[in-house]
């Protein structure tokens, strides 16, 4: 069933802002297994000229996506199928990297919607504003709510 | 920012080693902690096959995070990264045994963007049991 046309365009309110903690950043590299120190030693982070901690580059999308999710996946309106939600393509811009102290906030608009062989594909852009209001990082996320015939392979 | 790199020291064809990331369950089930996406095709088979899936698949972000391992270790500042994107092509299906799934993952300067800026723009492979897993996988670094 393809999605509302109508909806492509509309922004959602800025999201409540998501404070960024050490051990959060910590634990998010950690199930990366990623080892860097500029992810838990604020020394090692600051000689690398960073005030704290530094996310990994990929971190920010946990809080678009859910900003995403909270206000675009789950808005009823839309009537997007999540359990047949793949991700499709994902793209960043970044200003600077997510650090710990950060209060972020989330603007999400939806970018495009298109219906592909049956499968609707979502495009929503995350933007990602710090506490002063200065940009952090751009989100551009493509989900595709397959089809509930199609083989995972024919809808990418 | 401190990349280690510098934009004099590579040109276009310089290459990123290959590394390979091992992905098992058990790093899903991190995976979806840490980052907060619960979605079942990621840990619970029955789900997985029930929605048309092969098995349970591993997030498209895990695989594109440690992608992004591969570019921020070599140019030596995860905040180096400018842009960066991906397509996810194919799943990454991880079977649940003790050996999980492979992804090979590697880079090369497909070509330098601005003398001034110090920027590159690296190309991605990355694959998993022979097959691509990202498509289109480039980011924009700033190099020393």
């Amino acid at each position: 069933m393809a999605l509302d046309q109508s909806f492509v365009g509309r922004s959602y309110p800025p999201t409540a802002p998501y404070e960024v903690g050490r051990e959060k950043i910590r634990e998010f590299a950690e199930s990366l297994g990623d080892t860097n120190p500029v992810h838990t030693d604020p020394e090692a982070a600051r000689a690398l000229g960073y005030p704290d901690v530094i996310a990994p580059p990929t971190f920010v999308f946990t809080i678009t996506f859910k900003a995403a999710g909270k206000q675009v996946i789950e808005d009823p309106q839309l009537g997007l199928d999540y359990s047949r939600v793949v991700h499709g393509d994902q793209r960043f811009e970044y200003t600077r990297p997510v650090r710990a102290g950060d209060r972020l906030t989330v603007t999400s608009t939806i970018d495009s919607i298109k219906s592909l062989a049956g499968n609707d594909i979502l495009s929503v852009r995350g933007e990602v504003h710090d506490e002063s209001g200065d940009h952090v990082a751009t989100s551009f996320t493509t989900l595709v709510a397959r089809a509930a015939d199609a083989e995972v392979e024919e809808s990418r | 920012m401190t990349a280690k790199i510098s934009y004099d020291s590579v040109e276009v064809g310089t290459e990123v080693p290959v590394r390979e990331f091992r992905v098992n369950r058990a790093d899903l089930v991190r995976y979806a902690g840490a980052s907060g996406d619960f979605n079942p095709i990621h840990w619970n088979e029955k789900f997985a096959k029930e929605v048309g899936l092969p098995d349970v698949i591993a997030h498209g972000a895990y695989t594109m995070a440690e992608a992004a391992r591969v570019v921020s270790d070599w140019a030596g500042d995860p905040g180096a990264l400018v842009e960066y994107g991906v397509r996810f092509t194919r799943p990454v299906v991880v079977p649940n045994d003790d050996k999980g799934a492979v992804v090979e993952i590697g880079a090369k300067v497909a070509a330098k963007l601005d003398d001034e800026a110090r920027t590159v723009r690296l190309d991605i492979t990355a694959t998993s049991a022979g097959q691509k897993v990202l498509g289109r996988a480039r980011a924009v670094v700033r190099l020393a």
